[in-house]
């Protein structure tokens, strides 16, 4: 039955099932619950339709290309799966299927207030956009998918219409990633320039024919391109108000799949089609993504927004990607292939993992938010005694996303952490240091993530209640914790049997250009992963193991000779006042001491008001107000002043458009004489 | 044999670790002009503690109940995965340095939600309090550590022992800095000076002891106890990884004993030196400790140039 099944069948068969999807959620939209049942659940076929190809190119290698000619010149509607694809494609549907999932019943508070249909056509369309640009092999095409995606998103972070922050949140992400698109095509037309196709084999084989300035060029240019797309620092700022915007399960696979399309295009244009000849590409990437990970968990404590805090986590997660893949950079343009390797593994694993953990948080936090109708944080408390299996699922998430083991995103980071520690052993002073300031960066980064979860848990789910809200919520339905669960489980399992699936990922790089022949970099079986040079050896289901056998042991142990013991309950010690929410501490108060720690960078503000009963007597006071306040920086040191250049050049070149008949005609002769002296000679 | 060793390796810490608690404190109470409790004190403690009933806050979720179990475990994990006397075990899959920083942080992590759990005042500041120096120290940790493994060239810590003890005296140089950045480092995971003051519950200064205010009867005697062990296991890495001799390569009994005897004596020293720099400094500011936390994290880094 499998393999009765074509991977080319299966993958036309998913992008086949979401356009039915679409359209048949428009047509439905009359009926909230058809539009729902129909959108979510041809999602789900089809992503189960691309799980299948994936699988097939990953295990069985039956990568395939098919090409569909047009009569428009260099545009081909060429598809070309290989591994590195069927990966990505693979992340895009097991995240799409659970999220579909999920959406099932996370939407139904939608009902009667906004037009299902809608978000179903959208939904749909987004992820075959996605699917499309992970497999489009062709430049023309691949711009074309990408708007597609682009604008789909778009209009699902603008979905909820009534509330006005959504549209600003979506008009400033329809204006970054249009951004990002226009820097991409001047990447795409200078490659055209020199290379005369736009068929990224074509451009992979002839690339030596390219100038060192043009290949520098397309770097710079795809890097703010892509990088928009994949929210580094300082290219972020639409992501942090873009991706809350969004319906939940929608938010789950942008910030956990979409972003990514980044990446997969830096690995697809700077590893395989330029294949990383420059140093400092790689050096810039890595920088990137030291600064990326660290202010993205920086600011994700000044948070009190969850699905903000989890949005800058994910800006902070592709800092630790970008750690890999700048440091397989830097090792490809030194020639070191198998350093490269490890890097390209660390760095698609952690893609992988963050996707999982942080799509888990999201629909943990969607979960809240059905309940509670807040995002705000300091409004939870106590949740965990009434949304038992959520807080639980989310618990996974946050220890996932703090690389503790024996979940994932430990794994992840320890082979980051090792591709670091190949690059601090390299004998150039300069790559040393800076390799140097990578591992300390991810450990700081590690620390501040733990303990922004800590906060993020511990506001959200434990102690009492702030709010009233909070004692009215139950536990969310069934298939919003199927969703969870599943990947709650997906995150222990990719933790524990992280050897299997390195050497899965290893087969994926190894399908890259130039990277065929290298093996031997580690020797992952069930039990351990050792590193070849023999500098590391971990193994995650043995530190699992021993952790639950010991605690079983304990337990007993303990249970045994305390079994005479009693257990009171009474109440928290409340030094003698009513014990009330007010004496628990804040997130705001949690994360203080870290951004003051840190007032340098983040510049936080503090803004008293205070209300006094008689103005003349300042004694008794009527109301106190506090802000406080982080600065934004990126607003004012970089945007704003790039703002006012643009109205300023605008406002000059404005002149030129004054009215007048004669001066246009004028125009038209004048740039006829000059085309004609110019072609004369 | 082997059998043997591991055994001893495992139930090592947890019934050495209450004694040098004792220790250190008699030896400040002798700084501060008093005869002190008798070293055997913590034991009694923990006895004590375990014949009690418990009360636990009706405020408290599983993570409350939990969390003493857990983090004791870990301890006794951690114990095991590392050189105590011996450094046989260098195929032990739980010595690589990263596994036992993360270990270490995922028992700061659920004493830190336990902190939160009950909803008291204390709690969270502790919590908060906690987590920030967590998060600071980290880097400090694994910087000194990586230098270690780099002068090893392998993450494991029995091999960095095995190859650190047949290094000749010159060589030990940047060794010292890694010893003074770890030490910082030790300081600010156990809660000792002048990171934490252990011995008060001042809610202005107090860290570790905030977040255990709730807990009673047998949870608070494994969380004291885990507590002792974690300040064992770094006083051990402390004196074996930089002072790696004295470690037993053979599993005859003798050379166990011998070895044995050796461990208790460069725990002793280290733990002397603990209660001298509790007794003569005073507790920092909280706002100043990240200073003091960045400073071993830049010593390690440096060491690490000088290393390679």
């Amino acid at each position: 039955m499998f393999n009765l099944i074509s991977t080319q069948f299966s993958f036309f068969l998913a992008l086949l099932l979401l356009a039915i999807g679409a359209i048949g959620s428009l047509i439905f939209a009359k009926k909230d619950w058809l539009a729902n049942l129909w959108g979510n659940g041809l999602a789900i076929l089809a992503s189960v339709s691309g799980l299948v190809a994936a699988v097939k190119v990953l295990f069985f290698g039956e990568s395939f290309t098919y090409v569909i000619n047009s009569t428009l010149p260099n545009l081909s509607f060429s598809f070309m799966v290989d591994k590195l694809s069927a990966f990505f494609i693979f992340i895009i549907s097991l995240i799409a299927l659970l999220a579909s999932i999920y959406g099932l019943s996370y939407v139904k508070h939608f009902y009667k207030k906004y037009n299902l249909g809608v978000l179903g056509f959208f939904y749909n369309i987004f992820l075959a956009g996605m699917l499309f640009v992970v497999s489009a092999h062709n430049g023309f095409f691949f711009l074309i998918v990408w708007e597609v995606m682009s604008l789909a998103s778009y209009f699902l972070v603008i979905f909820e219409n009534k509330e006005k922050n959504n549209i600003k949140a979506g008009s400033l992400y329809f204006i970054m990633t249009h951004v990002g698109t226009a820097f991409i095509m001047l990447a795409f037309l200078l490659l055209y320039k020199t290379i005369g196709s736009l068929d990224f084999n074509v451009i992979k084989e002839n690339i030596g024919h390219m100038s060192l300035l043009s290949k520098n060029l397309v770097f710079i240019f795809s890097l703010i391109g892509f990088g928009i797309k994949a929210g580094i620092i300082p290219f972020h700022i639409w992501l942090p108000s873009a991706h809350p915007a969004a319906p939940t399960h929608v938010s789950a696979l942008m910030s956990g799949v979409m972003i990514k399309t980044g990446i997969y295009m830096f690995i697809r244009l700077f590893v395989e089609i330029l294949s990383g000849t420059e140093l400092w590409w790689g050096v810039l990437i890595l920088i990137i993504g030291i600064f990326s990970s660290l202010l993205g968990v920086l600011y994700a404590l000044t948070e009190h927004d969850i699905k903000r805090l989890l949005a800058f986590h994910s800006i902070e997660n592709i800092g630790i990607i970008l750690l890999g893949v700048g440091s397989a950079m830097i090792f490809l343009s030194l020639n070191l292939k198998t350093m490269a390797t490890l890097s390209l593994v660390a760095a698609l694993f952690h893609t992988l993992n963050h996707a999982t953990f942080k799509a888990l948080l999201f629909m943990g936090a969607g979960s809240v938010i059905s309940q509670t109708h807040t995002r705000n944080i300091e409004e939870y408390g106590g949740l965990i005694k009434f949304m038992p299996q959520t807080a639980f699922y989310f618990l996974i998430g946050s220890l996932a996303i703090s690389a503790l083991p024996p979940f994932n995103g430990f794994f992840s980071e320890w082979l980051t952490f090792q591709t670091i520690f190949n690059g601090i052993q390299i004998s150039d002073i300069f790559i040393k240091s800076i390799f140097i300031l990578a591992a300390g960066g991810l450990a700081f980064t590690g620390g501040l993530a733990a303990a922004c979860f800590v906060k993020a848990f511990g506001a959200t789910f434990l102690a009492r209640p702030r709010n009233e809200k909070v004692l009215q919520t139950k536990e969310s339905s069934f298939s919003m914790r199927f969703g969870m669960g599943v990947l709650a489980f997906t995150t222990l399992i990719l933790g524990i049997f992280a050897g299997v699936v390195s050497k899965i990922i290893l087969g994926v790089v190894n399908n890259l250009n130039g990277f065929q022949q290298i093996s031997g970099i580690f020797s992952g079986q069930g039990k351990t992963f050792e590193l070849s040079n023999g500098f590391a050896i971990v193994s995650t289901p043995m530190i699992f193991l021993i952790l639950l056998v010991v605690l079983f042991l304990v337990y007993w142990i303990v249970k045994i000779l305390t079994n005479k013991r009693k257990v009171k309950i009474g109440c928290t010690w409340d030094c003698g006042t009513k014990l009330e929410p007010r004496m628990e501490i804040t997130a705001t108060g949690f994360a203080r001491s870290i951004i003051m720690i840190f007032k340098g960078v983040l510049k936080p503000s503090k803004k008293f008001e205070v209300e006094y009963q008689d103005a003349d007597m300042r004694y008794f006071t009527k109301s106190r107000n506090i802000k406080l306040e982080i600065a934004d920086i990126y607003q004012v040191y970089f945007y704003q002043p790039l703002y006012n250049l643009v109205i300023s050049f605008s406002s000059y070149v404005k002149r030129i458009q004054n009215g007048i008949l004669n001066a246009y005609v004028a125009y038209i002769f004048l740039i006829l004489l000059i085309l004609l002296l110019t072609f004369s000679f | 044999m082997a059998i043997i060793i591991w055994i001893i390796q495992l139930i090592l810490v947890p019934i050495l670790s209450p004694l040098f608690l004792g220790v250190i404190r008699k030896i400040k109470a002798h700084f501060q002009n008093r005869v002190g409790a008798s070293i055997f004190k913590p034991y009694r403690d923990l006895w004590k503690l375990f014949h009690k009933d418990e009360v636990i806050s009706e405020d408290a979720s599983w993570i409350f109940r939990f969390t003493p179990y857990l983090i004791f475990t870990i301890t006794i994990v951690l114990g095991a995965s590392i050189p105590l006397f011996s450094n046989l075990f260098s195929n032990n899959l739980l010595s690589d340095f990263l596994t036992v920083v993360y270990l270490v942080a995922l028992s700061t992590f659920f004493l830190a939600l336990a902190g939160i759990d009950v909803g008291s005042a204390f709690g969270g500041f502790g919590s908060s309090r906690e987590m920030t120096l967590a998060a600071l120290t980290e880097g400090g940790f694994i910087f000194s550590l990586l230098a270690l493994s780099f002068l090893a060239h392998s993450t494991n810590l029995f091999s960095i022992t095995k190859t650190i003890s047949n290094f000749s005296l010159f060589d030990f140089m940047p060794i010292i800095l890694v010893f003074i950045s770890f030490m910082i480092v030790m300081l600010c995971e156990t809660a000792h000076f002048p990171f934490d003051n252990p011995a008060t519950h001042l809610e202005l200064t107090m860290v570790h002891e905030a977040m255990i205010l709730e807990y009673s009867g047998k949870r608070l005697a494994l969380i004291e106890w885990a507590a002792a062990n974690k300040f064992l296991i770094f006083l051990s890495l402390g004196a074996n990884m930089f002072f790696p001799w004295g470690l037993t390569a053979q599993a005859d009994i003798w050379s166990i004993v011998l070895a044995l005897v050796v461990f208790s004596v460069k725990i002793l020293i280290l733990t002397t030196f603990v209660a001298i720099l509790e007794s003569s400094i005073a507790k920092f500011r909280f706002f100043r400790l990240p200073d003091l936390l960045f400073t071993a994290f830049v010593l390690s880094a440096m060491a690490i140039l000088l290393i390679l």
